[in-house]
C-alpha cells in the first residue's frame, strides 16, 4: 500500500514538474522570440521588467515635476513614468477650468498688479512640505522664476490654493525650498534690480541694485503663506542662485549660491564682454550662509525696513548682527544641497569640474573664530580652507546633487551628459569623497532627483535625470523636441546604475522635481461633502444645494443656483436681460468617484471642472444679446450630450 | 399522589425552564435584529470595482443608494426610498411587539401560546415575500419615458442569489439581521414544542 502511494506521488510530482517546466519553456520561447525580433538585450528586458506596470497596478512613488514654461506642475508615477496629472498653477489650464471663470481666476491673477495680466509662469523648483525634515505629503510649493512668485498646492485635492507675488524681487531662482518643518518657504531672487521697483541707472549698479532672498512664513493650518509674517533679506547684487535649507544639525540656517560676484553689468552691444564672460571672471563666487533663526528674531524685534509694504532686513543690519556670512565657492556654481545628516553643504561647480563639500561644523568654528576678510558691503568672508571638508573631482559641468540611503551622492554633469555617483564621508563603505561610477544620460542633464533624495532619510531605489536635450531618443516631431526624463535604478551599490526608461516630456521643460513615496499621499477621491468650496476647503454657505435650485432676480443682478448630476443641469433654461449681472452658483452633487461634470459657457469664455461635491461661483455681465448654450464639458455618462441648457439674453 | 407522578411533575417543572429559555432568547434575537441589516444586494459593473451596495434594514436603506438611484433613473426605476415605506415605518414597533408576544407566550400555558408566537415565526418568510413583491413592483413598473426604457425589458431582480440587469451583475444575500430572525423563528418553534410538553396535562 505504502509503495503504491509513493509511486503515485512520485509520478504526480514528475507530471507537475514537467508541465511546470513546459509552461516556463513556452513563456521563454515566446518572450525570447519577441526579444530577438526587437533586438532587446538582457538589460533591456530587465529594465522592462522593472518598469512595466500591469493594468490596475499602482506606482510606488509619485514625482512632482516643475512644468517649466508651462507654468504648471506635472505629476508622474514611478517606476512606470506615466504622466498622472498636470496641475495648473501660473497659467490657465482649461481641463481643470483653472482660470476660466471661478476663484481660480483671482488666484491666477495674483501678481498681475503692475497693470500687465500675467498668464504664464516659469516653474522651476517644487518643494514638498516637510515635517522633521521628511516629506509629509500635505503641500507642494513651486516658484515662478519669471515673475518672482510662489504657488501653494494643497495635496488633498492637488489644486493650487494661493500664489504670492514677491513685492521686492523681479524674478527668482532660489526657490522654492522649505525649512525642515515647513515654517519658511525660501525664495531667492536671481537677477539683481533696485528692489523698490524704481529706476536706477546701471552705472549705479553697486549702490542701487540689490540681491534678495525672501522667507515666506507658511501657516500650515490655513494652508496659506502668511504674507504679513514673511520678510526678505537684502543681499549684495551678486545674482543669487539656487538655495537649500539646513537640516538636523544645520537646522535654522540657509545656504544660497551666487554667480555674479563680479557685479558685471553687461553691455555687449557697446563692445563690452557679454554677461557670460563678464560674470565668469572670478575664480570664486560666494556661498551665502544665512542664520535664518537670527534673521527672523531681528525682524520680530522690528529691525526690518519696509519696502513696497514688505519687511526687508537691511544688508548693514545682517552684516552687523552676524546673520550673513560668505564662503568662497568655485566658480559660478550652480546647485547647493545639504546632505541628509545636515553636516555638509555640497556645492556643484558648474564651471569648475568639482563638487565642494563644506562642513557645517567648520563653518560654525570659523564664524566663532572670526575673520577680517570682508566683501565691499562688509559681509565677513570665511576662509575657503577653514570651511571645506572635501572637494571631489567629479567631471565637467556639475549642476545638482541628490542623495540616497547608501551613503552616496549623485551629481548631474551637464557637459558630460552623465550622472556621477560618489561617496560621501564614508558611510557607503567606499573610500570617502570619491567618484564611484558614472552613467551616461541622454542628453545635457539639468536637475536630477532621487526618491526623497533631499530629505533627512532618502529612499534610494530610483533617480530621475531631467535631460534638456533628447536629440535622437524619440520619433522626430519637429524642431521643438520633447525633453527626456530618464529613470535610473540606483538600488544597487557600486558601479551598477542602469537607465531603465525614457519618458518624453512633450509639453514643457521641467527643471527640478521631487519624488515622494506614494503611500505618504492621502488625497480625497471625492470632496468630503456636497457643496464643497475648494478655495476655502469647507462647505460653501452660498453653494447651490439639491432641492434648492432656483433663479432669482435682484435688480439688475440675476442669481442662479444650479446643480449638476447625471445627466442634467437644473435649471436648464435661464433668461436674463442684456446688461444683467449674472451670478452663477453651481454644484456637482455627485458622490461617485470620477463622476466629474464640466460647465462650459463658451460665449463668455467660461469652463469649469466640477469634481464630485464641488461648488463654484462665477459671474459675468450678460453684455452679448442672443441665445447661448451651456453644456457639460466632461464626458460624464451615456446621456452626456443631453446635459446642456440655454442661456437666453434678451434685449 | 403516587411516587411515580411526583417524579413526573419534577420532570415537568424542570422542563418548564426550556420554553422560557427558548422563547426568551427568541425575543432577544428579534429585538437585536432590528439593529442589523436583513438583506443586501450588490451591483457589479466594470466601472465600480468595489460594487455598489444597498443594505436593507427593517426600517431603512443604507449603502450606495444615491448612486444606485442615479443609475436607475436612466431606466425609469423609482427611487429606492419609495419602496416599502409603510412596512419600514411600522417595522420597529411591529417586531418589538412580536418579541413581546413571544415573551407573553411564556406565561400563557395553553394552546393560545402558539397564536401569540405565530407572528415571530412568520417574520422571515413575510420579510422575503414583501421584498420580492417590492422588487417585482419596481422592476416591472419602469417609467416608459426614461432615456433607456427602450433598451431594457422590465425585470425582477433575484431576491436571493445572482441575476443580471443590463451591464450590472447582482448578488443578493441575507444578512445578519435576517439570520437572527430565522434563528428566532426556530427557537420560537422549539420553545412552543417544549412549552406544549411542559404544560400538557
Amino acid at each position: 500500500m505504502k509503495v503504491v502511494r509513493s509511486i503515485i506521488l512520485g509520478l504526480a510530482s514528475i507530471l507537475l514538474l514537467s508541465t511546470g517546466l513546459a509552461q516556463a519553456q513556452i513563456l521563454t520561447d515566446e518572450a525570447a522570440a519577441v526579444a530577438s525580433e526587437r533586438g532587446l538585450s538582457e538589460s533591456d528586458i530587465l529594465a522592462a521588467l522593472k518598469t512595466y506596470m500591469p493594468s490596475g497596478e499602482l506606482d510606488d512613488y509619485v514625482m512632482f515635476s516643475s512644468g517649466g514654461q508651462s507654468g504648471q506642475v506635472l505629476v508622474i508615477g514611478l517606476p512606470s513614468m506615466r504622466l498622472l496629472k498636470v496641475i495648473g498653477v501660473f497659467s490657465p489650464e482649461s481641463w481643470q477650468g483653472w482660470g476660466y471663470g471661478t476663484d481660480a481666476q483671482e488666484i491666477l491673477a495674483s501678481g498681475s498688479d503692475n497693470g500687465v495680466e500675467l498668464t504664464w509662469g516659469d516653474t522651476h523648483h517644487p518643494a514638498l512640505s516637510e515635517t522633521a525634515g521628511d516629506y509629509d505629503g500635505q503641500y507642494l510649493f513651486i516658484n515662478d522664476k519669471a515673475n518672482a512668485r510662489v504657488g501653494v498646492i494643497d495635496l488633498r485635492d492637488f489644486e493650487t490654493k494661493q500664489i504670492v507675488k514677491n513685492p521686492v524681487a523681479n524674478n527668482d531662482h532660489g526657490g522654492a525650498y522649505v525649512t525642515p518643518d515647513t515654517e519658511w518657504v525660501i525664495e531667492g531672487a536671481q537677477y539683481s534690480v533696485p528692489t523698490s521697483g524704481t529706476y536706477a541707472s546701471i552705472d549705479e549698479y553697486n549702490e542701487e541694485y540689490q540681491g534678495m532672498v525672501t522667507f515666506w512664513k507658511f501657516n500650515r493650518e490655513q494652508g496659506r503663506i502668511d504674507y504679513d509674517a514673511s520678510f526678505a533679506m537684502e543681499l549684495p547684487p551678486y545674482w543669487q542662485d539656487i538655495a537649500d535649507a539646513g537640516k538636523l544639525v544645520s537646522d535654522g540656517w540657509v545656504f544660497l549660491n551666487s554667480i555674479n560676484s563680479e557685479r558685471y553689468t553687461g553691455g555687449f552691444e557697446e563692445g563690452k564682454s557679454p554677461f557670460e564672460v563678464g560674470a565668469s571672471q572670478n575664480e570664486f563666487d560666494y556661498l551665502h550662509i544665512i542664520n535664518l533663526d537670527k534673521a527672523s528674531e531681528l525682524v520680530a524685534a522690528g529691525r526690518a525696513e519696509t519696502v513696497n509694504g514688505f519687511k526687508v532686513l537691511p544688508l548693514e543690519t545682517s552684516a552687523a548682527e552676524g546673520v550673513l556670512f560668505f564662503a568662497p565657492e568655485p566658480k559660478s556654481p550652480h546647485g547647493v544641497d545639504v546632505t541628509p545628516d545636515g553636516k555638509f553643504i555640497v556645492v556643484a561647480g558648474k564651471l569648475s569640474p568639482t563638487v565642494t563639500a563644506y562642513s557645517f561644523q567648520k563653518i560654525q568654528d570659523a564664524i566663532a573664530k572670526g575673520t577680517s576678510e570682508q566683501d565691499p558691503y562688509g559681509i565677513p568672508i570665511l576662509a575657503f580652507e577653514d570651511v571645506v571638508e572635501a572637494q571631489v573631482e567629479i567631471g565637467l559641468g556639475p549642476l545638482h546633487t541628490q542623495f540616497d540611503n547608501q551613503g552616496y551622492g549623485y551629481t548631474s554633469l551637464f557637459l558630460e551628459s552623465a550622472v556621477a555617483r560618489w561617496s560621501l564621508d564614508g558611510s557607503s563603505g567606499e573610500e570617502p569623497w570619491t567618484v564611484v561610477t558614472k552613467t551616461p544620460v541622454n542628453y545635457n542633464v539639468g536637475h536630477i532627483t532621487a526618491a526623497e533624495g533631499d530629505t533627512v532619510s532618502p529612499d534610494g531605489n530610483y533617480l530621475v535625470s531631467l535631460n534638456k536635450w533628447s536629440v535622437d531618443r524619440f520619433v522626430n516631431v519637429g524642431p521643438l523636441l520633447p525633453q527626456d526624463l530618464q529613470l535610473l535604478d540606483i538600488s544597487k551599490s557600486g558601479e551598477q546604475m542602469q537607465v531603465l526608461y525614457d519618458m518624453p516630456m512633450g509639453l514643457a521643460e521641467p527643471h527640478y522635481a521631487q519624488i515622494i513615496k506614494a503611500d505618504k499621499l492621502n488625497p480625497w477621491q471625492v470632496y468630503p461633502e456636497t457643496g464643497w468650496n475648494p478655495t476655502t476647503q469647507a462647505v460653501d454657505p452660498i453653494a447651490a444645494m439639491p432641492g434648492e435650485e432656483r433663479i432669482e432676480r435682484d435688480g439688475d443682478t440675476v442669481h442662479i443656483w444650479m446643480t449638476a448630476v447625471r445627466s442634467r443641469f437644473n435649471p436648464e433654461r435661464i433668461e436674463v436681460k442684456k446688461g444683467d449681472r449674472v451670478v452663477w452658483h453651481v454644484t456637482n452633487i455627485e458622490r461617485a468617484v470620477d463622476n466629474v461634470h464640466g460647465l462650459a459657457l463658451p460665449d463668455y469664455n467660461i469652463n469649469l471642472s466640477l469634481e464630485p461635491g464641488e461648488a463654484q461661483t462665477f459671474e459675468f455681465i450678460a453684455d452679448k444679446e442672443g441665445v447661448f448654450t451651456y453644456y457639460c464639458s466632461e464626458f460624464c455618462s451615456a446621456l452626456h450630450l443631453e446635459m446642456a441648457g440655454y442661456l437666453m439674453v434678451s434685449p | 399522589m403516587s411516587p411515580n407522578s411526583e417524579q413526573n411533575s419534577a420532570v415537568k417543572r424542570k422542563a418548564r425552564y426550556l420554553p422560557s429559555l427558548f422563547l426568551g432568547l427568541a425575543a432577544i434575537l428579534l429585538v437585536v435584529s432590528i439593529f442589523l441589516p436583513y438583506w443586501q444586494i450588490t451591483l457589479f459593473a466594470p466601472q465600480y470595482p468595489g460594487g455598489l451596495k444597498a443594505e436593507a434594514y427593517v426600517n431603512r436603506l443604507e449603502g450606495d443608494i444615491e448612486e444606485i438611484d442615479r443609475l436607475n433613473h436612466y431606466i425609469g426605476m423609482h427611487p429606492l426610498e419609495h419602496a416599502a415605506r409603510f412596512e419600514r415605518s411600522m417595522s420597529i414597533i411591529a417586531i418589538a411587539t412580536f418579541a413581546l408576544l413571544v415573551l407573553a407566550a411564556i406565561f400563557v400555558h395553553n394552546k393560545w401560546a402558539a397564536l401569540l408566537a405565530l407572528p415571530a415565526v412568520l417574520l422571515p418568510a413575510t420579510f422575503l415575500l414583501d421584498l420580492y413583491l417590492w422588487l417585482r413592483n419596481f422592476g416591472l413598473n419602469l417609467d416608459p419615458s426614461a432615456p433607456l426604457s427602450s433598451s431594457i425589458e422590465p425585470f425582477i431582480p433575484a431576491v436571493l442569489g445572482r441575476s443580471k440587469i443590463a451591464q450590472f451583475g447582482t448578488l443578493a444575500t441575507l444578512q445578519s439581521g435576517a439570520y437572527l430572525a430565522l434563528a428566532a423563528a426556530l427557537l420560537t418553534l422549539m420553545g412552543l414544542f417544549f412549552h406544549r410538553r411542559a404544560y400538557k396535562d
